[in-house]
């Protein structure tokens, strides 16, 4: 559904976007992770024709978007971070308006909005001023209108920043069921790790204007930790020289380093009988074993912490 | 509710208009105006016997009199549209684009399936036909009141006058109109772009005049100077003059509201030599104008000309 070739922004001498090759499929809830200023909006924003790429293409629905923006904008349906509304007109009006803007008749509008406003559980605040309206109704209400033109993919720019925990909970889970009822594509960007977790079917990690990784969840941690499936901590007591050689020369083991008396033994297979093994055996006494798996909590630290530093 | 879908660019324009007239500042601002209109209507009208006197190659077109006549008391019809109507404009235009960019809605209305321009072109189209109706109502009223104190229905020539005269304050509101809406793309405060419309509309009204009676002191040439250097100075400091947008209104006005206005700049004895006193036909007053009516659409064709190109080129982001 969205094809991205080469895609480049730059700011001056700034790279936004660094040459993205990307491809969403049809039906799939696709994660755009990473931190704040990676690019994810930039991204977005060309995928909807509203900035210009300096170098690549974009295309959505097999359109380009930098030539035909507008058939693009018919077809998507594009939620911005932080969104806002007309605060002094009800959300019921908010969302006619959108309606209109989409082609749709007075009376169709009509019929559509307040349908869409049971939808997100927004009928009984229909003709509240939007002005009055908590974060995260307006969020719901962002949903409603982007759904108002039958989209076939809908892009939510950090859809859940500023929402509280049962909000967004309820957020991801009307976003879910929407995607699996309608069969709509969904491109979500977020720097929350555990959100994108909950819903996505695939996810890109985003740093610095580059797609370093991705893939469904599995997948993810397997490609970024390729050789380094899982690290052991052993913590032992006294000196010994010869360990650090000895734990290197097990089969399965890709790197030890020893940091304030703790060997951290990285194994591209579970190899920790064996670790333990050659420990007692070199007749060090073994104080502390501990095996960590990569998940991506790891991976956000890694990268993210990495890319900010 | 009409049943058939309007085309995007009728459903903002719409939206806009909406937005105007429900706005407190817009409510404020015509309550204001057409006080001062019925105002200065009641003085002219007051002392309607003394304006209109025997002999006057006016005398025909007194109904125009209603819209310049004042007893000193209060300004004239003309005087008060030329200081509100930018005010007017301003308070429409000020927070077209800052305010939708700020409020987070720019990137939102912009997402749906819209050309760019739309959004900027209907904001100008809606506070245009705002500023329009707005005028034509106000001076059909005066009108029609004037209609009813004298008892003396207006020529069609005085008619058309008078409509060509609220064209050319349209022109001059929407002047103003695209200064604000120019100055609301450029600054991100909407209070930064009104403050900055405002001081060029008191930098026009007020310190405009005094830097050109500076500049005429200077320049003045000796009395005994010849008429033709004379005569090139005034009209080098009626040029000057007519920088200013409300000098242009003011020429506009007064040559169309009255007919015996034969030249907006000096005339020499020659020149006046053989003139019978009587008023110009509206096509002559008009051809008097023109230069002033194309000064006022060509800035206002070049504030909003700026504005489009800075609008389009803007990098739309979310807040």
């Amino acid at each position: 559904m969205i094809v991205l070739t080469g895609l480049t922004k730059r700011y001056g001498s700034f790279t936004a976007v660094d040459n993205l090759h990307l491809t969403i499929r049809k039906g799939e809830i696709f994660g755009l992770l990473g931190p704040n200023g990676a690019g994810k909006s930039t991204t977005i924003l060309m995928m909807l024709g509203l900035t210009d790429p300096t170098a690549g293409t974009v295309e959505v629905c097999g359109i380009n978007s930098t030539s035909h923006p507008i058939d693009v904008k018919r077809k998507v349906g594009y939620l911005p971070e932080d969104v806002g509304f007309y605060d002094d007109r009800t959300g019921m009006e908010n969302l006619i308006y959108i309606a209109r803007l989409n082609g749709l008749s007075a009376r169709e509008a009509e019929e559509k909005a307040s349908a869409l406003l049971r939808r997100v559980g927004l009928a009984a605040d229909a003709g509240k001023k939007t002005g009055k309206y908590s974060r995260g109704m307006r969020q719901r209400l962002g949903l409603a209108e982007v759904l108002i033109k039958n989209p076939e993919i809908i892009i939510l720019d950090e859809p859940t920043s500023g929402i509280d925990p049962s909000g967004v909970r309820e957020f991801m889970e009307l976003i879910l069921r929407l995607s699996r009822e309608d069969g709509i594509t969904v491109l979500f960007s977020s720097h929350h790790l555990h959100q994108v977790q909950q819903i996505c079917d695939r996810v890109g990690l985003f740093v610095k204007g580059r797609l370093i990784a991705e893939g469904d969840i599995d997948g993810l941690s397997q490609q970024l930790f390729a050789g380094e499936y899982l690290t052991v901590k052993a913590r032992i007591a006294g000196k010994n020289e010869r360990l650090q050689d000895t734990l290197g020369n097990i089969e399965g083991v890709v790197s030890v380093r020893l940091q304030d008396g703790v060997y951290h033994v990285s194994c591209s297979q579970d190899v920790t009988a064996n670790i333990a093994d050659a420990i007692v055996r070199s007749g060090a006494g073994l104080l502390h074993l501990q095996k960590e798996e990569y998940g991506l909590d790891d991976i956000y630290n890694r990268y993210f912490e990495g890319g900010k530093a | 509710m009409k049943t058939s879908s309007l085309h995007p660019f009728r459903v903002i324009v719409a939206k806009e208009i909406s937005d105007h007239v429900r706005s407190w500042r817009f409510i404020i601002m015509v309550g204001i105006i057409a006080l001062t209109c019925f105002g200065s209507l009641y003085t002219a009208l007051s002392n309607f016997g003394s304006a209109v006197k025997p002999n006057d190659p006016e005398g025909s077109f007194f109904f125009l009199k209603l819209f310049t006549a004042s007893d000193g008391t209060l300004p004239s019809f003309l005087v008060f549209i030329s200081f509100l109507g930018p005010l007017l404009g301003i308070s429409l235009g000020f927070d077209a684009i800052n305010t939708e960019h700020n409020r987070g809605t720019l990137s939102r209305i912009l997402a749906q399936p819209i050309h760019r321009d739309y959004l900027i072109n209907a904001k100008f189209v809606a506070a245009l036909s705002v500023i329009s109706m707005l005028f034509f109502a106000l001076g059909f009223l005066v009108i029609g009141l004037g209609l009813i104190i004298i008892g003396i229905p207006p020529t069609a020539g005085e008619f058309l006058r008078i409509v060509f005269f609220l064209l050319a304050s349209i022109c001059y509101v929407a002047f103003w109109l695209n200064l604000s809406i120019l100055f609301s793309v450029q600054f991100r405060q909407a209070a930064t772009s009104a403050l900055a419309s405002i001081a060029v509309w008191l930098f026009f009204t007020i310190f405009y005049n005094m830097i050109v009676n500076l500049i005429a002191k200077a320049m003045m040439p000796p009395e005994t100077a010849q008429v033709q250097y004379i005569i090139g100075y005034q009209k080098f400091i009626l040029n000057l003059l007519r920088i200013a947008p409300s000098q242009l209104l003011n020429d506009a006005a007064t040559t169309l509201l009255m007919p015996s206005v034969r030249s907006l700049g000096p005339l020499t004895m020659e020149q006046v030599h053989g003139a019978i006193p009587s008023p110009l036909s509206l096509g002559q007053s008009l051809l008097i104008v023109w230069p002033q009516l194309t000064g006022l659409i060509a800035a206002t064709v070049v504030c909003f000309g700026l504005s489009y190109a800075s609008f389009m080129r803007k990098e739309i982001r979310s807040r």
